[in-house]
């Protein structure tokens, strides 16, 4: 028996989304064939990865990663300037945690000057991401959004319960937009409907299907991600079609297996090594389910990622 | 492939008999299709007719261990491309490669690695499987001795002789042949000697080629010298080709019914860099692997790759579930604290090793959910006010204890007022959102 090349034969496209400005701005999606398939389709884009910070000191992040940034993480300028230069990373996402209510519950205004800050420092393409707080993130998104205009950048996340007002702002100002639903394909799939009828053009959205980490769920992520890349290619369907994010980065390291000292759980061996590779694996195992932009955290997890990002393309 | 009632009603008898149990042979070849009946329940059925129905409904990808006895680990049997589908049934071989002219040290070392690598998570037993053998020596003597010390050391482990040499495999297979190794492997120059080696043993075989035409014609070569239990080397290197190749085989094998490759897949992943490594091992794992082979085994290596294991092999249908009752942990008294949760397993067993940390002797009580986790239970309308309520009224908990007070997960605070409600007479007293605090609050409750 001879053999012959199994192809599948897709009727779908992953969008095309570009993100930032100048020579260091960034195309992801546009592939037509399942992730790293390249014997049966186009695939034109690496997925990118993201380096984390966020506009007020990590006091939140265990020590594993919090003392990685301890000498910059004071200001998000020179964290900010610290992942470019130093880390050299493609892209920053800035998270606004300290608008959350429960947090310093700072205002759109202090953000929208933080953005504006973080802007003028860099030049690599910038995800500004809200405090996930339902309705604080319409308004400081909205300020974000405003503050950021010109600069093309991803804004987020726009979820069932706020996306009007964020939508209507990525709409003004033009900027990339994530939709975030929970863990599962048919809300994601309403949510990218609502969005789009209210004008916003799919090619500039980004679907979050909502991260999980190793051990904690990743593999309803994973599948979900599965489905929504298979829905997009193989049935054409428009609504699935854009990249997908993996905010993995905030999902791990919080867990016990990135926190938990060698002193507490010897047959786990080393903090360090263990949380990195949890962050890198997780990272890992969403590229493969379909993920086009991952946001991470640990330096040394990036590189590692970086390194399998290559030998898969 | 698979051949429906229609193709299968025409190798029948047709005499509508009812012999079988069935009012006609239609009805019959109807429950062969859907395989709810075995063929044997027919008497008269002809031999040629069981020879192509025993083909077609031989499984698409061939199954058999790796390794014997208890922890021998079963490879192949795989139905589906994506896990959603229905699941992945087979969870894949870890195994760690050494060369056999390390020192006997390091080969010790090794080997009792691989029998302490046991672990507990989510209440399986999780481990390093196997242990490959490479030879590179060049030495038949030592091969041998290296086998057979690693063999001995690691009495439960499955063993991998990864060698080429007919001679070196030979000796080597017969010291162990008992353990039932997989021999790898065969290759385009010495399949004859390899197969005749595997034969006489009665071990799996590994079909090594580069690339997917060479491998197909091997493995027929290797199946005409009557080897049936193959393992696929596709030569696979990178990751790219690692994912591009076993998706090439697992479709090749569920969608087109292609026999020559239609067996498990072994990837060796060998990085430098161990956390590279375990990235790659990664792919290998969610795509299709059966073994992969590593270059070393840690505790944070192992402990992150059993666990990506474990989800990728998690039915996708039914979460893990534990059994609802009211478990003790240490040996509380009628005074000792009361908590309550849910059966999801991974909440059961997150919650349940806190508590045992905290060393203070406590009941959970595990109240059914339908395996979700607090959150997503609550949500559900699963692990409501009412409900827990009635759990608790229902277990008979109030004879059993001297106070009537229950602690609740932190992440379900809201429900502590309606709860104070329905079930007269208790205190609900609001524990720590995650169970990482469980310690220092029982401890501080305590004293
Ligand atoms: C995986 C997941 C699912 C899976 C289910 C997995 C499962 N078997 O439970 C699926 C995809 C099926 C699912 C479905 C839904 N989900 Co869901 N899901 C999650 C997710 C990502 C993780 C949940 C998890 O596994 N946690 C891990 C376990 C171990 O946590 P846990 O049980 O809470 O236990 C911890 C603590 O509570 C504590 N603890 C536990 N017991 C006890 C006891 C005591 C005494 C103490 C002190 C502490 C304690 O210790 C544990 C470790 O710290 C969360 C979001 C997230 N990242 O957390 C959302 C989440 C729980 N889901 C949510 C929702 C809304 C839903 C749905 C209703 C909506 C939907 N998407 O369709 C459905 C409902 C399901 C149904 N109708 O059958 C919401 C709940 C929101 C809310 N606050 O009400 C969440 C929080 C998502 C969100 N909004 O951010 N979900
Ligand atoms: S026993 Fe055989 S021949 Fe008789 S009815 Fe059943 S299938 Fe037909």
């Amino acid at each position: 028996m001879a053999y012959v090349v199994p192809k599948e034969s897709y009727n779908g496209k992953v969008l095309n989304v570009d993100f930032g400005k100048g020579d260091k701005a960034l195309v992801i999606g546009g592939e037509n064939a399942l992730p790293f398939l390249s014997f049966e389709g186009e695939l034109p884009n690496r997925p990118v990865i993201a380096c984390e910070i966020q506009d007020t000191p990590p006091t939140d992040w265990p020590e594993t990663v919090r003392n990685v940034y301890k000498d910059v993480s004071g200001d998000p300028v020179t964290w900010a300037k610290y992942c470019q230069n130093d880390l050299k990373a493609k892209a920053i996402a800035l998270r606004l945690v300290s608008t959350h209510p429960d947090r310093d519950n700072r205002s759109a205004e202090d953000a929208a000057k933080t953005i504006k800050d973080v802007l003028s420092a860099i030049n690599v393409p910038l995800i500004i991401l809200g405090s996930n707080h339902i309705e604080k993130d319409a308004s400081v998104l909205v300020a974000a959004a405003e503050a950021a205009s010109g600069y093309n950048c991803i804004i987020g996340k726009a979820q069932e319960g706020n996306y009007k007002t964020i939508v209507a702002a990525a709409l003004a100002h033009n900027h990339k937009l994530i939709a975030m639903s929970e863990l599962d394909i048919n809300l994601a799939k309403q949510l990218n409907i609502l969005i789009t009828q209210m004008g916003f053009d799919k090619e500039k959205l980004i679907t979050d299907p909502m991260c999980s980490a190793l051990g904690y769920g990743l593999e309803y992520t994973y599948s979900v991600m599965e489905r929504i890349r298979l829905a997009g290619l193989m049935q054409n369907d428009a609504t699935m079609q854009p990249p997908i994010l993996g905010d993995v980065g905030m999902y791990v390291w919080k867990v016990k297996e990135t926190v938990a000292s060698e002193a507490d759980v010897a047959e786990w061996g080393p903090l360090e090594e263990r949380g990195t590779a949890w962050e890198a694996l997780t990272a890992t195992a969403m590229l493969i389910a379909g993920t086009n932009l991952l946001i991470m955290r640990h330096p040394k997890a990036i590189s590692i990622v970086e390194k399998t990002i290559a030998e898969l393309t | 492939m698979a051949l429906t009632g229609v193709q299968i009603f025409k190798l029948l008898p047709k005499t509508n008999c009812k012999k079988c149990g069935f009012p006609t042979c239609l009805a019959f070849a109807m429950a062969l299709a859907q395989a709810k009946v075995d063929l044997a329940k027919c008497p008269d059925v002809s031999e040629e007719a069981k020879k192509t129905l025993g083909e077609a409904s031989a499984p698409p990808i061939r199954t058999f261990n790796l390794g014997t006895g208890e922890k021998a680990v079963k490879m192949g049997g795989e139905t589906v491309l994506f896990r959603h589908d229905k699941k992945f049934f087979n969870p894949c071989a870890l195994a760690v490669n050494i060369k056999d002219n390390s020192s006997d040290d390091e080969l010790v070392k090794i080997a009792t690695g691989v029998v302490s690598s046991e672990m507990d998570r989510v209440g399986q037993k999780l481990r390093v499987d196997a242990i490959s053998v490479e030879y590179a020596s060049g030495n038949v003597s030592q091969y041998e001795k290296a086998v057979k010390l690693v063999a001995e050391k690691a009495p439960d482990a499955a063993l991998i002789l990864n060698c080429k040499d007919a001679a070196a495999a030979e000796s080597a297979v017969k010291a162990v042949a008992a353990r039932k190794p997989l021999l790898y492997g065969a290759a385009a120059e010495n399949a004859e000697a390899m197969a005749a080696i595997a034969k006489t043993h009665g071990v799996p075989l590994c079909a090594c080629a580069q690339g997917l035409d060479a491998l197909s014609a091997l493995t027929e070569k290797l199946q005409g010298l009557g080897i049936n239990d193959l393992v696929l080397d596709s030569g696979a290197k990178t990751a790219k080709e690692i994912i591009e190749h076993n998706t090439q085989i697992r479709r090749s094998a569920l969608k087109k019914g292609f026999k020559p490759l239609g067996f498990p897949i072994l990837n060796c992943v060998i990085r430098d860099g161990s956390a590279f490594e375990a990235a790659v091992a990664t792919v290998s794992i969610a795509k299709y692997a059966s073994i992969v082979v590593l270059s070393s085994i840690e505790k944070w290596k192992d402990l992150a790759l059993f666990t990506l294991r474990q989800n990728i092999y998690t039915d996708p249908q039914v979460p893990m579930q534990v059994e609802q009752k009211i478990y003790k942990i240490g040996e509380p008294s009628a005074a000792s604290p009361l908590m309550i949760t849910t059966n999801f397993s991974l909440t059961y067993f997150i919650v349940s090793g806190e508590v045992e940390n905290s060393k203070v002797p406590s009941r959970l009580a595990v109240m059914d959910s339908e395996g979700l986790s607090v959150l997503t239970a609550w949500a559900a309308g699963k692990f409501t006010a009412a409900k827990i309520a009635q759990f608790i009224k229902d277990s008979g908990i109030e004879s059993e204890i001297t106070h009537k007070e229950l602690i609740i997960p932190g992440q379900v605070a809201i429900l502590s007022g309606a709860l104070e409600d329905k079930l007269e007479g208790w205190k609900i007293v609001v524990g720590p959102r995650e169970a990482n605090a469980i310690p220092t609050f029982l401890k501080t409750r305590a004293s």
